[in-house]
């Protein structure tokens, strides 16, 4: 999780309080290789697929996915990353300031495009990457990958690709790291 | 923060944060569709009391790459020319419902004043010789954009200072994030003290130019220079314009910047302007994209991050309503 909007986001400079350990990295090794052959298995082959993380949680696991392909398919996909910040419906509601700057360094026009994203809550994040997509191009077909669906949602939108289902009070943290996914609180400092 | 009226209000973390979200905008602004949604609905007037083009389409440029709503208020053919004050002019503007007045004035210090008056964000985009924030902005952007920081670069001011808010800002901006500032003009086109500048001084082009990183070339300002100030424009570009011959002795690394509109064969041959270390036509694109940061963080997400909440106010419920809960997480989905 970012540091950065952690430290923006109320209650400021809260402190991430673990609870539970969900999966650990081996867990989470198995999830993107599974999700790998998903995509692959979903798409028929990878012709046309492109990879686009979201800003900042969703980028590692672009990565992780676009090596795992490059394992299980030979392929290399292009990657990229996007940060939706000016595409939010909550600006002036809360400080929204981009993490990073967005890169994609291809045309999406005409592909299959699989969004990847650590957390799936509310939908609302993928619903400003939905929007922010069409302004780079007309992908034939937006799938997404989300390593863990926590439930929640306010808007209709779904996953493709699942790495773990976790039930959650809307008030929890899920926190999802290369070392694994945990489940906790933050409390103010 | 609210209003941006001087480069001193943003600080050096200030600086840094707005050149840090101008990255994002230069991002968007190299798309095939250039615009965001980020400030839909909201109003931005543009209200200029002195020419202007560059600035003021850069502005509303920038404006419409947000998504807000543009006005252009002329001076020439308002209430202005019957004879209505500037404050019933700012206070008619407001009672219109806009979100920021972006200002230019012949005299010092009217921004502040009509930040006074409204409650819309105030851009000073100007004021008399005094300051000019975002262009300060967008020359530290253009300079971190080719040499990767400002921090321990020697930059060279030439010419007016005396009449110029463009110098006025760049030196608050460059000293702020590191940088040598030498003004290079002579006696009568300096101000009258420069106590308190953190500036060094130097009487001739010539004495400076090979140790310079930014030469910074100010417009000769001839509708603000009475002519006793320098003896002929002939000599002044003798001693202090960038010359061919000149350009020749900058490093190969050193950039030649100004902040338009040229006087070509006066401060700046016309030919130096194309050279390569000319990066004068990157500072009017960046100067774009660093408006946007600035209107996105008066009215868009800025508010809490950079600058000026009163003190002993609390920075934002701990128990938040479940709309927009805690951290990190919540909204992210």
């Amino acid at each position: 999780m970012a540091e950065r909007e952690r430290a923006a986001t109320p209650p400021r400079g809260g402190v991430f309080v673990p609870r539970t350990t969900v999966m650990d990295a081996a867990d989470l090794r198995r999830a993107v290789t599974r999700i790998a052959h998903e995509i692959v298995e979903r798409n028929h082959g990878l012709d046309g697929v492109a990879l686009i993380g979201l800003q900042t949680g969703g980028v590692p696991l672009a990565h992780r996915l676009h090596e795992a392909l490059l394992n299980v398919d030979g392929t290399d996909v292009p990657v990229g990353s996007l940060d939706v910040a000016f595409y939010r419906d909550d600006i002036g509601l809360r400080p929204v300031l981009p993490e990073e700057v967005t890169d994609i360094p291809f045309d999406l026009t005409g592909l299959t495009v699989v969004l990847a994203d650590d957390v799936l809550f509310t939908g609302r994040t993928v619903r400003a990457a939905l929007n922010a997509l069409n302004d780079y191009g007309r992908p034939h077909a937006v799938q997404l990958a989300v390593m863990i669906d926590r439930g929640h949602r306010q808007l209709p939108i779904r996953p493709d690709y699942v790495g773990k289902n976790l039930p959650t009070r809307f008030d929890e943290q899920v926190d999802v790291s290369s070392e694994g996914v945990v489940i906790g609180d933050v409390v103010p400092r | 923060m609210r209003h941006l009226l001087s480069v001193a209000d943003l600080g050096a973390d200030g600086i840094a944060e707005v050149l840090r979200l101008t990255d994002s905008f230069v991002e968007v602004s190299g798309r095939a569709i250039p615009k965001v949604p980020a400030l839909r609905g909201k109003t931005v007037v543009s209200l200029f009391y002195e020419d202007s083009t560059r600035t003021r389409l850069s502005f509303e440029t920038a404006a419409k790459r947000l998504s807000a709503d543009t006005m252009t208020f002329s001076v020439a053919s308002s209430s202005v020319s019957k004879g209505e004050s500037l404050r019933d002019t700012v206070e008619t503007i407001e009672a219109m419902g806009i979100d920021a007045i972006v200002l230019r004035h012949r005299s010092a210090g009217v921004p502040w004043r009509v930040a006074s008056w409204v409650r819309a964000s105030v851009l000073n985009a100007g004021d008399g010789w005094h300051e000019h924030p975002t262009q300060a902005l967008l020359d530290c952007y253009t300079i971190r954009a080719r040499r990767g920081v400002v921090a321990g670069l020697r930059i060279g001011i030439v010419g007016d200072v005396k009449h110029s808010r463009v110098a006025r800002s760049d030196v608050l901006a460059f000293t702020a994030l590191g940088a040598e500032v030498v003004l290079v003009a002579p006696p009568t086109l300096l101000p009258p003290s420069l106590e308190g500048w953190p500036v060094t001084v130097a009487h001739r082009l010539d004495d400076v130019l090979g140790s310079l990183d930014v030469v910074y070339l100010l417009r000769l300002q001839r509708e603000r220079t009475t002519e006793a100030l320098i003896p002929s424009l002939r000599e002044y570009r003798s001693v202090y314009g960038l010359t061919a011959q000149r350009v020749r002795r900058l490093p190969a690394d050193a950039l030649v910047m100004h902040p338009g509109p040229m006087n070509r064969g006066v401060e700046i041959d016309a030919e130096v302007a194309g050279d390569p270390r000319s990066v004068i036509t990157a500072q009017v694109t960046n100067g774009v994209a660093v408006r946007m940061a600035v209107l996105y963080l008066l009215l868009g997400a800025g508010s809490d991050l950079v600058g000026d909440r009163p003190a002993g106010e609390e920075p934002a419920p701990v128990v938040a309503a479940p709309e927009r809960v805690a951290v990190g997480g919540p909204e992210r989905g």
